[in-house]
């Protein structure tokens, strides 16, 4: 077969109306081009907010005090004192799955060490708390089940910390004020960075839950109960075992207890850029749509306006056939052109934000993919009309043309 | 004569359908051109000449008749056979040239083997135009665009793009319609050369003088044949150029 006879003819014709060409291409330029722009920034926008999410810790599931769905005005998560460290001893002794558990108390105070002060938080938790957030020590040890017992006055600290009040110094061993009480440092933990609500979560000093909450404040009840589960896929189960036994342990009409689970917080932390994507597919759309009708105009008055070069080649033999498949095979270069420039231009514009800007681009493949693949069927759609219409054209009143 | 006629029309009939009126435009042609005649068609305007042409290129299809082009009957063919046969049998020349604007003379003469049945090669496309460029005299010319070339060299890429897929029969209407008689008669020379070579030609004119250059003469009249024969006083182009170029030479001494 005569196969590379049409793109031959395809690429003349468009080389002889380059200008043009360009025009018709510049619909489906901008339309693939701003497509994948936003794309790349809006999935690297998702993927910052993943990796934030994911900086929670492991597979995590946090019973909080109190509850969203109570009418009784409580004051929201972690306040109502309702949860005690008998809750997270049922759990880890009763959930399956439930690899590891944390009391947890949040504080907020004035430290000191050094001869300088600097606010903080400071919790009080479990020695499973790093496994649980996924989050290794730089230096030293986590305290241990032994420190809990005796209510050690231990103290890991956080990078931040460790800036504020022993910079260029080594701060094991040394001494951190906590409420006049001094406490060992036994361990600095690695840099994670600010989490989802801007917070910086390396800004922290963590006792074990019984100093807390015996030598700091002295409390019966904590904030929450952080608790990891075995695996990804038992997560949902961990959170349904934990709502039935703690419904049993609070005998209360309605629950005094919330369990969430880093499933959720993800699923609601996405929830925007999913939307953005379903707008941007609409966006999309719409924009190749355009982009479609520009191609099939141009087509529809190239074909009028080469009326007599069609005449001509159906004099010298071509088919009906052969005229369909060169205005579509045109049709197509133009859009696949367009839509390849498109791709290459709206990478570099997402390139450009991410420098001018610092947010994360990422260009998907996928994307990629339907961006060529929608253009080239844009341009057999569009064409084919055009194209048809050509194909039909009787040699000698297309020759006679004006 | 000869063998088998390349061209055997029996009681061809074209009647143009437009609207309240017909039109008859080839009333009854009955006609057989054989392989090495070089036939001028006459007649005054809208005696049907182009319409039978048309037909005899296959471009159109009589209303009614009988045509057989080397033997084959092509009133039974539909357009995709039709447009093989004007592809491997016939190299038509228009009167308005009819060359793609904005492209070379040698893509002009390539572009009929882009639809050849059988794949040809770029290379051999390249060689072949070339050739025929050559036989009309343009070889030098290849690269040029028609807008850079003069009418009669406008023609002759025409003339090299019909032969370019060495048909059976070269049909031209009114090929020297536009042209000076310098160039016609040098266009004429293309056209005697080519059927000296053995190449069947058919062509409509206006004009006596350029119909003496043919071998035979077909005089159409409202439709029909009124007079066919041979003729007589042959010109010869290249005899006819050379007194035209001493005339020229006379005047301007004198
Ligand atoms: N497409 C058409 N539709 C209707 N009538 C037509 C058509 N083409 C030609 N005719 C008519 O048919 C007749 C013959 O036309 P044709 O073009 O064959 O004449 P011609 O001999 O070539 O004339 P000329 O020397 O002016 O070119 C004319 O009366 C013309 O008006
Ligand atoms: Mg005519």
């Amino acid at each position: 077969m005569r196969f590379l006879a049409p793109f031959k003819i395809a690429a003349r014709a468009l080389r002889r109306n380059k200008m043009r060409s360009l025009l018709t291409m510049l619909g489906i330029i901008i339309g693939v081009g701003s497509v994948i722009a936003a794309v790349s920034i809006t999935t690297g926008a998702t993927k910052q907010v993943e990796d934030k999410v994911a900086s929670l810790g492991q597979n995590v599931v946090t019973v909080f005090s109190g509850s969203f769905s109570g009418m009784s005005g409580r004051g929201g998560w972690g306040s109502a004192p309702t949860l005690t460290v008998e809750d997270a001893n049922a759990i880890k002794k009763e959930v399956n799955n439930a690899v590891a558990v944390s009391p947890e108390i949040n504080d907020r105070m004035q430290v000191f060490a050094n001869g300088l002060n600097w606010n903080t938080r400071v919790n009080g938790e479990s020695p499973d708390y790093p496994q649980i957030r996924d989050w290794d020590l730089a230096s030293g040890a986590m305290f241990t089940d032994g420190d809990v017992r005796s209510l050690a006055k231990v103290a890991v600290i956080g990078k931040t910390v460790v800036d504020q009040l022993f910079a260029n110094q080594d701060p094991l061993g040394q001494t951190l004020i906590i409420r006049n009480i001094p406490f060992k440092i036994v361990g600095v933990l690695e840099s994670k960075g600010f989490n989802l609500f801007g917070q910086d979560q390396d800004d922290i000093a963590i006792i074990p839950y019984t100093s807390h909450m015996k030598r700091i404040n002295k409390r019966t009840f904590v904030n929450s109960i952080m608790v990891q589960a075995a695996t990804k896929d038992s997560i949902t189960q961990v959170q349904n075992d934990i709502n039935g036994l703690m419904r049993d342990r609070h005998k209360s009409a309605e629950p005094d207890f919330t369990v969430r689970t880093q499933l959720e917080v993800m699923q609601m932390a996405t929830q925007t850029s999913k939307i953005m994507s379903v707008l941007l597919a609409a966006i999309a759309s719409v924009s190749l749509l355009v982009g479609g009708i520009g191609i099939m105009n141009i087509m529809l008055v190239s074909v009028t306006e080469r009326t007599r070069e069609i005449g001509i080649r159906m004099a010298v033999g071509a088919r009906g056939r052969d005229i369909l498949i060169q205005f579509l095979i045109e049709a197509v270069t133009l859009s696949v052109a367009g839509g390849a420039v498109g791709i290459a231009l709206g990478m570099a514009s997402a390139q450009i934000v991410a420098a001018s800007t610092g947010w994360p681009t990422i260009t998907p493949m996928l994307w990629i993919g339907i961006a060529c693949i929608s253009s080239a069927g844009i341009g057999i759609v569009s064409g084919f009309y055009p194209a048809w219409k050509a194909s039909r054209l009787d040699p000698i009143e297309a020759l006679r043309y004006e | 004569m000869q063998n088998r006629p390349v061209i055997q029309l029996a009681d061809i009939q074209k009647i143009y359908r437009t609207g309240e009126v017909d039109v008859h435009a080839v009333r009854g042609v009955t006609l057989d051109i054989f392989p090495g005649e070089f036939v001028a068609i006459m007649g005054s305007s809208g005696s049907g000449k182009s319409t039978l042409m048309n037909a005899i290129g296959c471009l159109d299809r009589p209303t009614s008749g009988l045509y057989r082009l080397d033997g084959i009957d092509v009133s039974a063919l539909n357009r995709d056979e039709l447009a093989k046969i004007r592809n491997d049998k016939i190299g038509f020349v228009f009167q308005g040239f009819n060359l793609l604007s904005r492209t070379t003379a040698l893509e002009n003469v390539e572009m009929p083997m882009l639809y050849n049945h059988r794949r040809v090669s770029a290379q051999e496309q390249h060689e072949r135009s070339l050739k025929s460029l050559e036989l009309v005299g343009l070889a030098t010319r290849a690269d040029h665009k028609p807008n850079q070339l003069s009418g009669g060299q406008q023609q002759r890429v025409a003339i090299a793009r019909a032969l370019v897929n060495q048909p059976a029969l070269l049909l031209a209407d009114e090929p020297t319609g536009n042209l000076d008689s310098q160039t016609s008669i040098e266009i004429m020379g293309v056209f005697q050369k080519l059927n000296d070579a053995g190449m069947s030609i058919v062509m409509v004119t206006h004009e006596l003088d350029v119909a003496r250059y043919t071998k035979r003469m077909i005089i159409l009249k409202d439709g029909k044949i009124r007079t066919d024969e041979k003729v007589a006083d042959r010109l010869n182009a290249e005899n006819e150029l050379k007194h035209l170029k001493q005339a020229q030479e006379a005047v301007k001494l004198a």
